[in-house]
């Protein structure tokens, strides 16, 4: 259909584990997302708890690869999604 | 839209991998190029300001007074002048406490006050005359005793996150961490030997040569202008416009050449106080930190207090890791345990592993990022406990960790699985190096250790104007701190396919171009180095378009080839080529200037593996250790300048080097610290050191167009470890306590005897 | 305390400066003078950054005050090129890499020429020590000391 977004994939989502006690102690979860701004606003929903850790800054690894502010960032089907604390280097 | 990056890995580079003199080489070596401290305006004032001679106190009143009376001074900055603008927002309500105190002083150095007056000795003068009512607190200023129950609690709204349940008393613990996959408990049930250690390292400082230096000029319209020695002018206009209350846009921040940073300088400091003095003066304020400001109160590293446990079967397997790691982040909420539980065990391949970090609060400055930063501390306990394993299973060290090293497919000991990575050819490479041959004799060793760090990508703008005599004019957005203006013009210049000289580089300030993140995480010439790179293909683009337009053919009909636009068949007509240089004299009356421009969140970053080999000699008498030999081996995707990735891993190396040996925060039962000079804070000098080998890898990144990977920091990682082990090879002890000083080694071998 | 008037001469030129009897003389070079390429890296002469030559023996000039400059030869990075002809230090710390940030870099020219002007012919081990004021946090010394070497060939007509 014109106009609408394609719709998402079930992504399965590891969480690394200082976020498994706001995601009612599961240490993967499942959510529909096509992007990561789709998965962080499922996830917040979902999860009330991960919406602080949201907020503040999570870094999303797909595939292997970090991502840290780009929300457009598509999921390929089947992908390896894990979150991660915000890091930065020196 | 995805972009076209990936790498020809048989392309034949032109200029990229040569190794030309950089572009601000001759400002450097002839004293012209000016850092944080060298500009001057008219009618400048001097900044000075007071700190906290207590670790920890309640700031009870402040008495300006005085001060404000004595000629000259035009203006007195304290926390009234500093409304709180943070909107909830913590991290930058810290920022702001840090910038200057509210309630309480909560490490000894803490800015108080601050005056801006008509000279040094008046500013001086000024600051002796603020009367300040202090009420001492007891402090903590360790690790371990800041977690214990009876620690003076520093914040009392502070609740430590990631625990169950929740607790109902604040704590100095801010926050704990976890990390990991599989069975510990059963793996070590599994092990044929197992390995409990427990590891300090003492903080230590970036150490960079020159303080920390601005330049503000506010405007009573509320608009101002900074310069300053940074790694990142957009972060500072952000970060200070945010904590002044300013508007983003009516500050314009330059960055001067930077006298080193490594991470230190990826933060504000005192550049909100110094636009505040501005501000209410009515006239530029320049502040410069003395040497002892440095040490106090900008961001060394954390110290730290680690367990680590590993166990393997006898055919030298290892089954389970596990690691406890209280990292202190300063007075103030940090992520840096995090960092060491999720880079411990990076270079392995684990089936069963458990990492815990746990972020303590103590009265010391707030830490800030040191090149890797956590790394360094858990990789020297990660790599001695390895060592020791490899020693009591009677296997080589280098074979214990090529059979366990992490591969592509390894799910990676923080989560995600890796891609191809460049370990396993670090360590085939280090093994068959002429160093692990090299002779040794009595008290001395050899040791070696692999580090692991992360490559940033992040928010990149660059702009590339060709002028109008065919000259490349490049401005980018990511402050120099290692050479990379070089590297930047080699890629434009590659691009382009014209010769280096022809491209210049700056570094444009905040109102010339859109928003940078910080130089950081081995991020420029992978970052910056691809928006030039597609700038420069943008570019191509245009300039393909006004030859097309000259020869009255199709865009389509036109390709660029090595600086020049050539039709793209004989179809297309016949056409003698048309330079860079001829299409740019032409660009008035084919439509006005021509440039390129590239403007991303840069992604794909990787990560990074490397392998250090030391030989060292160590001095029974005296403790003290001499590095013998020293060689470097890294993955650099593809070295862009090779004698600039051979800098960053010398540099890395010998700043590792003082960290293991010598490099300490020493703190008083006052809570003070007692060596806040290059004196006593002793870093290496040139007759420590030999000549540092290095080995460049070159395993191309599929996510950068030339294959570049990031370098700067992990460099820093290993040295810690494969020292430790050297010393342990050379005389017999194992050392846990980081620096291994001459005291600590002398304790270690009386100890033995 | 009334201001000093102080004549002396830097890089050859006959220059005056206003001053406090208590300004250290690396003051004087960069506030009163302009000549910015010492540096204050320590302020209490461990780092070298500020080396200058005084009488043709290496000092850091934030050890001497600026009134002992009366009457005696500075020597400071800037006067190291003559014209547009770079000193060979300054050629091979270029072709050497042998400076990455920059700062320590003038102190570092600076001890570099006082060591080759009495010992044109070092070995490694006496130009490691003969640099062992001057930090340098960037670049672990290595190519620096290569520069040097390559340098003093060439001035010895290598």
């Amino acid at each position: 259909m014109i106009g609408t977004k394609p719709q998402g994939e079930r992504v399965r989502v590891t969480l690394w584990g200082s976020l498994r006690s706001a995601a009612e102690g599961r240490d993967t979860v499942e959510v529909e997302a096509a992007t990561i701004r789709e998965l962080f606003s499922r996830l917040g929903k979902s999860y009330p708890g991960l919406k602080p850790f949201i907020d503040r800054g999570i870094a999303v690894s797909i595939n292997g690869q970090i991502f840290r502010d780009s929300w457009s960032q598509s999921i390929p089907k089947g992908a390896e999604v894990y979150l991660l604390p915000r890091i930065a280097g020196g | 839209m995805p972009l076209d990056v990936k790498p020809d890995l048989k392309r034949e580079f032109d200029v990229v991998g040569t190794r030309p003199l950089r572009p601000d080489g001759i400002d450097k070596v002839t004293g012209r190029a000016r850092f944080g401290a060298d500009a001057t305006a008219p009618g400048m004032l001097v900044g000075r300001i007071l700190r906290s001679p207590h670790a920890h106190a309640r700031i009870r009143g402040i008495d300006t007074s005085k001060a404000e009376q004595l000629a000259g001074v035009k203006a007195i900055i304290t926390r009234d002048d500093l409304p709180d603008h943070s909107n909830g927002d913590r991290a930058t309500y810290d920022i702001l406490y840090n910038c200057m105190a509210r309630e309480k002083a909560l490490y000894e150095g803490h800015a108080v006050a601050a005056v801006a007056a008509v000279s040094a000795a008046v500013a001086r003068q000024a600051l002796k005359l603020i009367e300040v009512d202090y009420e001492v607190l007891p402090h903590v200023t360790d690790v371990d005793a800041a977690m214990k129950p009876d620690a003076p609690v520093i914040h009392d709204d502070i609740f430590t996150e990631g625990v169950e349940p929740k607790p109902d008393k604040p704590s100095n613990v801010a926050r704990r961490s976890e990390f990991g996959h599989g069975d510990v408990e059963a793996g070590f049930r599994e092990a044929d030997v197992v390995i409990s250690r427990s590891y300090k390292t003492e903080a230590t400082h970036q150490g960079y040569i020159e303080p920390h230096a601005c330049l503000a000029s506010v405007s009573p319209d509320g608009s101002g202008e900074l310069w300053v020695c940074t790694q990142g002018h957009f972060m500072i206009r952000n970060v200070s416009s945010q904590v002044l209350g300013m508007e983003i846009s009516r500050l314009r921040v330059t960055a001067s050449e930077i006298g080193g940073g490594f991470g230190g300088k990826t933060h504000v400091w005192m550049e909100p106080i110094a636009l505040a003095l501005s501000r209410k003066a009515n006239r530029p304020v320049k502040v410069v930190m003395s040497r002892d400001e440095v040490f106090k109160a900008t961001g060394p590293t954390s110290s730290t207090s680690i367990d680590v446990k590993i166990g393997a079967k006898k055919d030298g397997t290892i089954v389970a890791a596990e690691a406890i790691l209280r990292y202190q982040g300063g007075a103030f909420i940090g992520s840096w345990a995090d960092l060491g539980a999720m880079t411990a065990f990076a270079c392995y391949d684990l089936r069963n592993v458990r990492t815990v970090g746990y972020d303590v609060i103590v009265n010391r400055p707030k830490t800030a990022a040191y090149r890797a930063p956590s790394a360094p501390m858990a990789a020297f306990a990660v790599e001695s406990t390895v060592d020791e394993l490899a020693h009591k299973l009677g296997l080589e060290p280098i074979d214990f960790r090529i059979r366990n090293a992490a591969r592509e497919g390894t799910r990676s000991s923080y989560g995600p699985t890796y891609g191809p990575i460049g370990i396993g050819a670090t360590l085939s490479a280090a093994k068959n190096h002429p160093h692990m041959s090299a002779p040794l004799g009595n008290n001395q060793g050899r040791g070696m250790a692999c580090g692991f760090w992360f490559n940033f990508g992040g928010q990149t703008c660059t702009s590339l104007n060709i002028n109008l005599d065919g000259t490349i004019a490049l401005s980018v957005g990511t402050p120099d701190i290692g050479g990379s203006r070089a590297s930047m013009c080699l890629m434009a210049a590659e691009e382009l396919g014209i010769p280096y000289e022809k491209v210049r580089c700056v570094v444009a300030d905040t109102s010339s171009l859109g928003y940078n993140d910080v130089t950081d995480g081995s991020r420029v010439t992978f970052s910056s180095g691809m928006a030039t790179i597609l700038a420069a293909r943008d570019a191509i683009k245009k300039l393909c378009g006004r030859a097309a337009q000259m020869w009255g053919i199709s865009e389509e009909a036109v390709i660029w080839e090595k600086g020049y636009a050539k039709p793209a068949g004989p179809n297309a007509g016949e056409f003698p080529p048309l330079s860079l240089k001829e299409i740019a004299a032409a660009a008035a009356t084919t439509g006005g200037p021509i440039a390129g421009h590239h403007e991303f969140n840069a992604d794909g970053a990787g990560v990074s593996f490397a392998t250090h080999i030391v030989d060292v000699e160590v001095d029974r008498e005296t403790g003290a250790t001499r590095i013998l030999r020293y060689t470097v081996l890294q993955d650099a995707g593809k070295a862009v300048h090779p004698a600039y990735v051979e800098g960053q891993f010398q540099g890395g190396a010998a700043q590792g080097i003082g960290w293991a040996l010598n490099e300490e925060y020493v703190y008083g039962e006052d809570g003070r610290l007692q060596n806040a000079g290059f004196l006593d804070y002793r870093i290496p000098v040139c007759s420590d050191l030999p000549m540092i080998d290095t080995v460049i890898l070159e395993i191309p990144n599929p996510k950068h167009p030339y294959g570049v990977r990031g370098v700067g920091e992990t460099s820093i990682v290993p040295p810690l470890a494969a020292i430790a082990n050297a010393v342990s090879n050379a005389v017999g002890v194992r050392m846990t306590h980081i620096p291994m000083s001459p005291p600590r080694i002398l304790k270690a071998l009386e100890g033995r005897s | 305390m009334p201001a000093v008037h102080v004549t002396t001469t830097v890089n050859g030129d006959r220059l005056d400066y206003v001053c406090e009897s208590d300004e250290t003389l690396l003051d004087c070079l960069r506030d009163r003078l302009g000549l910015t390429g010492a540096k204050e890296g320590c302020g209490t002469g461990d780092c070298g950054a500020c080396s200058i030559i005084l009488d043709g023996r290496l000092v850091c000039s934030c050890l001497v005050l600026g009134v002992e400059a009366e009457n005696r030869e500075i020597e400071t990075v800037e006067g190291l090129a003559e014209g547009d002809n770079l000193h060979p230090l300054q050629r091979k710390f270029l072709e050497h890499a042998a400076l990455q940030c920059g700062i320590c870099t003038p102190g570092i020219l600076m001890a570099a020429k006082a060591l080759l002007d009495r010992n044109p012919s070092p070995t490694e081990e006496e130009i490691r020590f003969g640099l062992a004021g001057n930090l340098c946090r960037c670049t672990g010394y290595d190519k620096i000391v290569r520069a040097v070497q390559d340098a003093a060939k060439e001035l010895q007509g290598a």
